[in-house]
């Protein structure tokens, strides 16, 4: 949509997803999904409960292998990879349960998603040589730049595990940009959040989109939001494709209706 | 001092704090020695207090740090031990000075101690839960198991090894046995003193803290406190595991290195499943995470049962008691609030008095 003048169809896609599936035993939870996301494309994905919608992002991060099916990031295939090269890749994700490290700092956890983009050994840690302090500095701008992009700088020494529960959310989404990613999962970002939050959380998934050039997958169950920022979507329901393509005639599809409200 | 301290990180401070308190106790200790108002039982358990401080230091690492519990520590602690006095033995020779050879001995004994945390943690380091203590204790029962039947001895002709039987008859002119089985080694020389011993858990303590506080530290807390987000963050769950492991390890095996050159007489079985736990009582009792707490609750645990020596068969009863009240003290929901709520107040008298 937004690359349609893009001449060159090798690069248009950011994430291509052909006949993904993945069987749990007798139960097949993901069942050939094909899913295409543009470049900087806010894309959604929804459906009801146990749909399988995170099963597809553990599958895209490399939490799960699948059991059919490719997946390609920016024309590399990283089907089964391991979590952490599917993040070297490119891909940073945050969790429906939040996974904060809560012993650690605010400021900490997001210097722990700088972890591969700044790096010195741990022998010159253990003696603080010069590139010791050299790189930790670069890493204290760095982080605290992407803190009050997220309104969290003045929460930088507080422990991860105290901060209140939107803040949480936003420390989540702040760890992963850390990670400098092409594209961004979020797992149902709005949970939990009050209207104000919401509405708060919506504008801050835009600002980085464009701050960073960036590609957005999210999971969402609030509708308001969903409607609000995404451009395409897909609803899956159990395991499989229910609808596809633009969220305005996504969401009036009887069929979407109708797995969502029942008959 | 506040405004200089304040470029430091917490972790550093703290540090810095601890260190001065060593150095501290280490010049009053020495002057006090050097007017001789120290027992002689006490002398000798100095030595010992900061042996124990260091392994303490090295598991919390293990334990507080990484997340990972080691029910085995001992057993690093006897492969530091004997690769480091049996070198001594068999190079008395070769290298006169007993410092030269302590050194060598010093970095033979915590390279065969990594190098045990190293060969175990490749298959376990990848697994999660808790099998990391199983096969820990399991290593520290075989090691147990194999230096008692393990006998060295060495004559003109270089080392000979056996694990079947005392090899004794087998060597030429000259022979003299290093290891012998179940009753180790004998006659190393007593190179550990309370300086260099205080002077290695320094050293070891400003090694922990840097390591905690930096690139690699971050990514170990971050495995222990979610393992699944670290690995999206692209930390490598493995490697920073092993690293966390093998240094821990390393850490035991100085403190093996000096244990057996501070006792005249190594043997396997000093090295058991009760000595595991105990430096793992310093630990949890000391407050996981908290290095100064490790080497506080090693000197008190380990000074408590010479102090009560008097009390003759009362003392086991009484030492265990103290050990459940410090727990209380320490982890119980009442203590923590108690110390929450009058803390701040006294410490607010103490500044008024200043």
């Amino acid at each position: 949509m937004i690359m349609n003048n893009n001449n060159n169809l090798q690069d248009e896609n950011m994430l291509s997803i052909r006949d993904l599936s993945i069987q749990f035993g007798g139960l097949r939870a993901v069942d050939s999904l094909s899913m295409k996301i543009k470049k900087g494309q806010l894309y959604g994905l929804i459906g009801p409960n146990g749909a399988g919608k995170t099963t597809v992002f553990n599958l895209l991060t490399g939490v799960y292998r699948p059991t059919e099916g490719s997946i390609y990031l920016d024309g590399n295939d990283i089907t089964g990879k391991s979590t952490a090269a599917v993040n070297r890749a490119g891909i940073a994700r945050t969790f429906q349960n939040i996974r904060l490290f809560g012993e650690l700092s605010v400021l900490d956890n997001v210097k722990c998603g700088l972890h591969n983009n700044y790096s010195y050994s741990t022998l010159s840690g253990i003696l603080r040589l010069p590139k010791y302090y050299r790189v930790e500095k670069e890493m204290n701008d760095k982080g605290m730049e992407l803190l009050s992009v997220f309104g969290l700088d003045s929460d930088a020494n507080t422990l991860a595990g105290n901060l209140p529960y939107g803040a949480q959310r936003k420390l989540e989404i702040a760890r992963a940009m850390a990670t400098n990613p092409k594209l961004l999962l979020l797992d149902e970002p709005a949970a939990g959040m009050n209207p104000n939050e919401t509405k708060e959380l919506m504008e801050t998934i835009y600002f980085i989109r464009e701050k960073f050039s960036l590609t957005v997958l999210l999971i969402e169950h609030d509708m308001k939001l969903v409607s609000g920022i995404c451009e395409e979507l897909t609803v899956l329901n159990f395991g499989q494709e229910l609808a596809q393509g633009k969220t305005s005639d996504v969401l009036n599809n009887p069929e979407v209706i109708k797995a969502y409200l029942g008959d | 001092m506040k405004m200089s301290l304040s470029k430091f990180s917490k972790s550093t401070v703290n540090m810095i704090q601890t260190l001065l308190g060593l150095a501290l106790t280490y010049i009053v200790i020495t002057i006090v020695s050097m007017t001789g108002n120290l027992s002689h039982s006490m002398t000798n358990i100095l030595a010992q207090l900061c042996i124990y401080a260091i392994i303490a230091v090295g598991l919390n690492l293990c334990v507080g740090f990484l997340g990972e519990l080691s029910l085995g520590h001992a057993g690093f602690m006897s492969v530091g031990a004997f690769v480091s006095a049996t070198f001594t033995h068999a190079a008395a020779d070769a290298i006169p000075s007993i410092y030269a050879r302590f050194f060598i001995a010093m970095i033979l004994g915590v390279l065969a101690a990594s190098l045990a945390g190293f060969l175990i943690g490749i298959p376990v380091l990848r697994l999660n839960g808790d099998y990391l203590a199983i096969v820990t204790l399991a290593f520290g029962e075989i090691i147990k198991g194999l230096l008692n039947v393990f006998y060295v001895g060495k004559d003109d002709n270089g080392l000979h090894m056996s694990f079947v039987q005392d090899n004794s008859k087998d060597l030429g002119e000259n022979g003299k046995m290093i290891i012998n089985g179940a009753k180790g080694i004998m006659g190393t020389p007593h190179v550990t003193t309370f300086t260099i011993s205080m002077a290695l858990l320094m050293i070891c303590l400003v090694v922990v803290t840097f390591l905690v506080d930096s690139r690699t530290g971050r990514a170990i807390q971050a495995i222990r406190d979610n393992r699944i987000a670290a690995e999206s963050i692209g930390i490598d769950i493995t490697k920073y595991k092993m690293i966390g492991f093998v240094i821990s390890a390393g850490i035991a095996g100085i403190a093996g290195v000096l244990y057996s050159h501070y006792l005249s007489t190594t043997t396997a079985s000093k090295f058991d499943f009760n000595m595991s736990i105990l430096i793992l009582v310093f630990v949890v009792l000391g407050g996981l995470g908290n290095f100064r707490g490790s080497i506080l609750a090693a000197v008190i645990l380990t000074l408590l049962p010479e102090l009560l020596r008097g009390l003759s068969n009362y003392r086991m009863l009484i030492y265990s008691i103290l050990l459940i009240g410090l727990m209380l003290f320490n982890w119980a929901p009442a203590a923590i609030e108690w110390r929450a709520r009058y803390a701040p107040k006294l410490l607010k008298l103490f500044r008024k008095d200043k």
